[in-house]
């Protein structure tokens, strides 16, 4: 499985913060109570944290990017997606 | 071949509204089509509405796309800027032209220029421009007086009807109507038509807005890169202290500092030595607070606790919290938006307090005997539709 980068959508992001909850290492909260993204490649024994943070946030804000490797696929929220 | 490269190009500014006028300059617009990446690739010519980003790359990555739209980006919501008015004003012909060709060089259709509503001369000026020319192939879309209105989505955003808010969609993959689309600021594409008849001498000048402590303030046409002391002497600075370089999106540097600092920016602002200038942040950090979208959690919650931190600074706050606040917000707020109204608010305020330390103690000590002159102004932005 290939490396991912994490991406928060700043607009859809609703300040939760479920995702910092669910990956601490890499996700830190504003004194606003809004993610602060990592964005290194994140390390593969972190993958599977990382997907169920995506998962988990209600905003659908946070994403998975696979490093460019050909034709990236991210997981979560398509990239260009006009906001509703 | 268009034009030998050591011939000196004439002003921006230079040939008056009319096409009779502007054709005696310039004569008639040369035929580059694709040619103009490489033109504007070996004049170097970077965008001249503050990002400074390398205008052939960004119209070889819209031609690659598909290019179908080209807007011509004069709403300048900068509020210390005026030389996009000026120049749509005076020379409304170099700019149609070089909508013309960069809409030739990406394969654009549809053509459009956008201008900040309220400057009814502007407006006029860019019409009367084109039913001189009886060109009816470009649109002329008035825009929003904020700051934000002019951030390249939001624009996108506003003319196909939408609030005119940033949005995360990249023009040059999906833009005006979900086609392919190039945003230029007005006199990156009146530099274009410069270049493409004079060569790369064509994007050797600049226009800049002198403003502040100056007593001939206004617009100018200056080298790029060349010191600004020379531009704030031509301008009449009166004893500077510090220079806001770049205007509200750029930063603070002492006076001494002026004569190797290079001109980027379009705008260059003077504070003198009897100017209060935490009383100035205070109100542009209240400006940027009221110009966010309210979409961003770091720019909505991030640019109001800024504002209350710079306000109480200029209070007298007596800790020195509010200070360690600003470093710390300022940081923290860099690059958390979808557009750059954060960073500029960060760059402005982060810089504004080291430059203005003393001052800054000065609040504290309740010994600041300067005025609030009142120098930067804060329009207050127009409500989202």
């Amino acid at each position: 499985m290939s490396a991912g980068r994490l991406r928060v959508d700043p607009i859809a992001c609703a300040g939760h913060g479920i995702c910092a909850e669910l990956l601490p290492e890499m996700i830190t909260l504003d004194d606003w109570g809004y993610p602060m993204i990592d964005d290194r490649p994140v390390p593969d024994e972190l993958l599977a944290h990382a997907r169920r943070a995506v998962t988990a946030c209600p905003a659908i804000a946070l994403r998975l990017d696979r490093l460019a490797t050909g034709g990236a696929a991210p997981v979560g929220r398509p990239p260009g997606r006009r906001p509703a | 071949m268009t034009a030998t490269d050591a011939r000196p190009a004439p002003p921006l500014l230079a040939p008056g509204p009319s096409l009779a006028a502007h054709l005696a300059v310039h004569g008639p617009l040369p035929r580059v089509g694709a040619g103009l990446v490489d033109l504007a690739r070996r004049a170097d010519l970077r965008g001249r509405g503050g990002a400074a980003f390398p205008t052939a790359t960004k119209l070889a990555a819209v031609a690659a796309a598909g290019g179908d739209v080209v807007v011509a980006n004069g709403t300048e919501g900068e509020p210390l800027s005026g030389k996009d008015k000026v120049l749509l004003t005076a020379s409304p012909h170099l700019v149609i032209d070089g909508l013309h060709l960069a809409a030739a060089a990406v394969g654009a259709s549809r053509r459009i220029i956008c201008v900040e509503r309220g400057h009814p001369a502007v407006e006029r000026a860019v019409r009367a421009a084109l039913a001189e020319r009886r060109d009816h192939s470009i649109e002329v879309v008035p825009t929003p007086r904020r700051y934000v209105a002019g951030q390249e989505t939001a624009l996108v955003d506003w003319i196909d009807g939408g609030p005119g808010r940033p949005t995360l969609d990249l023009p040059f993959v999906r833009g005006v109507g979900g086609r392919p689309t190039l945003v230029d600021n007005v006199e990156t594409l009146a530099a274009l038509a410069v270049v493409a008849r004079w060569g790369p001498a064509g994007a050797a000048r600049m226009l800049v807005t002198v403003a502040g402590d100056v007593t001939r303030p206004g617009v100018r046409e200056a080298d790029v890169g060349s010191p600004i002391s020379e531009l704030l002497d031509a301008a009449g600075a009166v004893r500077p202290r510090a220079v806001l370089v770049g205007g509200y999106f750029g930063t603070w540097v002492p006076a001494a500092a002026a004569r190797s600092t290079p001109l980027l920016g379009g705008v260059v602002a003077a504070l003198g030595t009897d100017s209060c200038a935490l009383a100035e942040l205070a109100r542009v950090a209240e400006w940027f607070a009221a110009s966010s979208a309210g979409q961003c959690g770091a720019c909505t919650w991030g640019l109001r606790d800024l504002a209350a931190a710079t306000a109480a600074t200029h209070g007298g706050s007596p800790d020195r919290r509010a200070v360690a606040d600003i470093r710390r917000w300022t940081a923290m707020v860099r690059g958390r938006g979808a557009c750059k109204l954060p960073d500029g608010a960060a760059g402005f305020l982060a810089s504004g307090i080291e430059v203005f330390a003393d001052e800054i103690a000065e609040h504290r000590a309740g010994t600041c005997r300067r005025s609030d002159r009142r120098l930067l102004p804060v329009p207050p932005p127009e409500p989202f539709r």
